[in-house]
């Protein structure tokens, strides 16, 4: 009876599967002809488009270029700041947008797990077979493994799709040494300049340090000993100062050599530093050891936490302004530089080689990342830090730089600065894994599961496994 | 009556052929998503060949060199290791309360009032995605979840137990998870094999004066045991493949320390690095694992069979 049950079962798995494959590659044809019709026609709607950006005149692609605009990212931001601010850009759905006639089709994979790298990856080292259509025109990537594509011939030099140095005089030089393959070419561009600092709760401020103005409160937490005074007297209160993940960044920003120096992984003095605080504060209760982005580490905007560490995308896209009870909702945060300067995060636009629409990636990278009008939309509309020194300083003079959730202080200033102060010689196509494997295991350490020296194996282990070609 | 034989042989062949045609689908999946798969895993685990960055490195023959990396950092044993912990942390209470239930459901003296709904209800959570299930728990385990909020409110502790940075909270989740998943499977195979023991046994025990618990040890246990001996089968290959539940609780690290890292989860961090190589040798160790383990039930489940066909044999002679 169970055999017969079993191969029945087994049957009718067959034959489903026969019947899927089939169905698949039956449905596929069927869908491509709606794509085609009146497509040469409508090159025109650049013209009747708002005539106020001067970008728009190159926006309409060469005729002998490809119909499908793919962007690879692993959020919505790259997605939204284009709908919003990229003159010729309409939505169609949430995956397809139309540039002229050009068809936009956004892979959007998350971070999760690595998944949108994998998914890159896969992809680009399919690049060279694949039809027009179907290459990857445009991709987005983070400081943290940009070196990963950027020292690759997978990535364009922006000289070869026609953009010039003095095209990007106006960033800042530390986003532009991120995207240089080691002979020095650059290979993407960035509309974020990500200097970061930290960013308190203006209610525990006045009530721990006593008042809740920004020179005030960087006096308080002006180096890491005077940090770690305040944080204990803000678990005296009773509140939390932050996650120990809150300030790895800090830490990890200000190390002295690389991670893996000739294929040896190489712990900074910088780092042990972070541990030997972290542990110091994780044992006096002051901070505790929430992952980034986790439920409980997010709880602390409702608030009930002092600080969080983070640049300006941070206000934007992690402080929920919109959510009713936030902090931020009641522009309850205050910004100050903080114990160290660092920079975290950014994304920037690279170029796939190999893409057929050329001259329309040129004009994404030029109006998004250079052009000052858009530029200071973004920083007014998203509460984003620019990568324009003009624009942030603009922003810097008077009050349309001020920001709500912030309670009206103008951060621009202090981004400012802190973005010509970033240095980013130790950066190495290791970091992503290195970063994330020091930081989790190094909380067992913290929780007090482990010994230093386990938590250290645990983490050689870690590494090791994700790039084998590295060693203690 | 020459011609009888070969026309019956010829039916019977020709009955046959339908056996062989409808073997047919079936090889054949099994061999490319089975078989070939197998040989190459177990070559490709002779090769260094993995992603450093995009780089593709190798693949360079290297001999037997990764099955000596696995056994010399000397992990496999420590995740065997904790796969077997958690599986047994869910099975034993699993079993308890299968029986118990299965028991209670069988017996027909007890008539238990809308049966049919309960044993709906206890196979529900089987029919949650594991994903899904973990997902649910790391959020009411969190450090500042519902189940601490309801603990600190009780007073019984005065600050958030931190259930995934401790051994115990987080391989006694699995195992809860686990056990909560699969003991309503379980008791409704125990059940079925309750069903099927004959039951002029039970009368002929109750008329002897045998009370429930005699019955249940004397009778039930032992007439239930080639269905015990599935039940442990299947759990045991399902959990030597513990994945999904550990993997989505603890964002694939098996906090704390790696104590609650399966085999399979180990497996799965080779992928980072597409490091086909390692990958290979480790699916060859666990082949050889699951294989052991299945030789051994094999003998034991069939030294049962000759068991019971045994005492049979004698009585006829008697």
């Amino acid at each position: 009876m169970k055999k017969k049950v079993i191969s029945t079962l087994l049957a009718t798995a067959m034959v489903a599967t026969l019947l899927a494959g089939c169905g698949g590659s039956a449905a596929a044809p069927a869908a491509e002809p709606a794509a085609e019709p009146a497509a040469t026609e409508e090159a025109a709607p650049t013209e009747e488009a708002a005539p106020a950006a001067d970008a728009t005149e190159e926006a309409a692609p060469a005729a002998d270029e490809g119909k499908v605009l793919n962007i690879y990212a692993w959020n919505e931001e790259f997605k939204s700041r284009l709908t919003d601010h990229y003159a010729n850009y309409t939505k169609v759905d949430e995956t397809h947008g139309k540039i002229g006639d050009v068809d936009v089709v956004w892979n959007i994979t998350p971070s999760d797990d690595n998944a949108y790298q994998n998914n890159l990856d896969a992809t680009l080292l399919k690049q060279a077979d694949a039809a027009a259509d179907d290459k990857i025109d445009l991709f987005l990537v983070e400081a943290d493994y940009a070196l990963k594509y950027v020292d690759t011939d997978y990535t364009m030099a922006l000289p070869d799709l026609g953009i010039t140095d003095a095209d990007l005089a106006d960033q800042y030089t530390y986003t532009q040494s991120i995207v240089k393959d080691s002979n020095g070419v650059l290979k993407g561009s960035s509309w974020q300049a990500c200097s970061a600092g930290l960013i308190y709760n203006r209610e525990i401020a006045k009530e721990v340090v006593g008042s809740d103005d920004p020179e005030e409160v960087q006096k308080a937490v002006a180096d890491w000993a005077k940090f770690k005074e305040t944080a204990k007297k803000v678990q005296e209160a009773g509140y939390q100062m932050c996650s120990v993940n809150d300030t790895y960044r800090v830490y990890s920003n200000n190390v002295s050599g690389q991670w893996v120096q000739g294929n040896k992984i190489v712990i900074d003095k910088n780092m042990e530093n972070w541990v030997n605080d972290s542990k110091e504060l994780v044992d006096a209760k002051a901070e505790n050891t929430y992952d980034l982005w986790g439920d409980d580490w997010a709880k602390g905007k409702q608030g009930g936490v002092f600080c969080y560490f983070g640049p300006a995308w941070f206000f934007n896209f992690c402080l929920d302004a919109d959510a009713d009870g936030t902090v931020a909702n009641k522009g309850g945060w205050g910004y100050v530089v903080g114990p160290q300067s660092y920079y975290w995060g950014g994304t920037w636009i690279c170029a796939a080689t190999g893409t057929d629409n050329a001259s329309l990636v040129k004009d994404i990278i030029l109006t998004m990342t250079t052009d000052k009008a858009v530029l200071k939309d973004i920083a007014q509309k998203d509460a984003d830090c620019v990568n324009s020194k003009s624009v942030l300083a603009e922003l810097a003079a008077d009050e349309s730089g001020n920001l709500a959730l912030l309670g009206g202080q103008n951060p621009y200033k202090m981004l400012a600065d802190g973005a010509e102060k970033v240095d980013l010689s130790n950066l190495s196509a290791y970091d992503q894994g290195c970063n994330e494997e020091f930081q989790k295991a190094l909380k067992n350490y913290f929780d007090g599961n482990s010994t230093y020296e386990e938590a250290l194996d645990l983490f050689y282990k870690g590494v090791i496994e994700k790039y084998p070609e590295v060693s203690k | 009556m020459a011609n009888e034989p070969k026309k019956g042989k010829s039916r019977v062949v020709r009955y046959n052929k339908w056996g062989y045609i409808f073997l047919i689908p079936f090889i054949a999946v099994y061999l490319i998503f089975q078989m070939i798969p197998l040989i190459t895993t177990i070559y490709n685990s002779f090769f260094e060949n993995y992603l450093s960055g995009i780089k593709q490195i190798g693949p360079n023959w290297i001999g037997l060199n990764n099955y000596i990396e696995i056994i010399n950092n000397g992990d496999l044993i420590m995740y065997a290791k904790n796969t077997l912990i958690m599986w047994i942390l869910g099975f034993v209470p699993q079993i308890f309360f299968s029986l118990l239930l299965g028991a209670w459901f069988a017996d027909t003296r007890l008539r238990i009032r809308a049966a049919g709904f309960f044993k709906t209800v206890i196979y529900l959570p089987n029919l949650i995605m594991a994903a899904a299930f973990s997902m649910l728990f790391f959020t009411l385990f969190a450090d500042t979840g519902p189940v601490n909020a309801i603990l600190q409110n009780l007073g019984w502790i005065s600050e958030p137990y931190q259930f995934l940075s401790h051994a115990g909270g987080s391989r006694g989740l699995v195992a809860f998870m686990n056990f909560l998943m699969w003991f309503g499977n379980t008791t409704i195979l125990l059940m079925a094999g309750m069903m099927g023991i004959d039951n002029s046994l039970f009368e002929a025990a109750q008329v002897d004066g045998a009370t429930s618990t005699q019955v249940f040890f004397r009778i039930t246990l032992p007439m239930l045991r080639p269905i015990l001996l599935f039940v442990m089968i299947t759990s045991l290959i399902g959990g030597l493949q513990m994945f999904d539940v550990p993997q989505v609780l603890t964002a694939g690290d098996g906090t704390p320390a790696r104590q609650s890292m399966t085999l399979i989860m180990y497996l799965n961090k080779h992928l980072y690095s597409k490091n086909y190589g390692m990958a290979g040798a480790l699916s060859v160790f666990l082949f050889i694992i699951t294989g052991i383990l299945s030789l051994i039930v094999f003998k034991f489940s069939v030294q049962d069979n000759v068991d019971e066909v045994k005492p049979r044999r004698n009585r006829n002679k008697g």
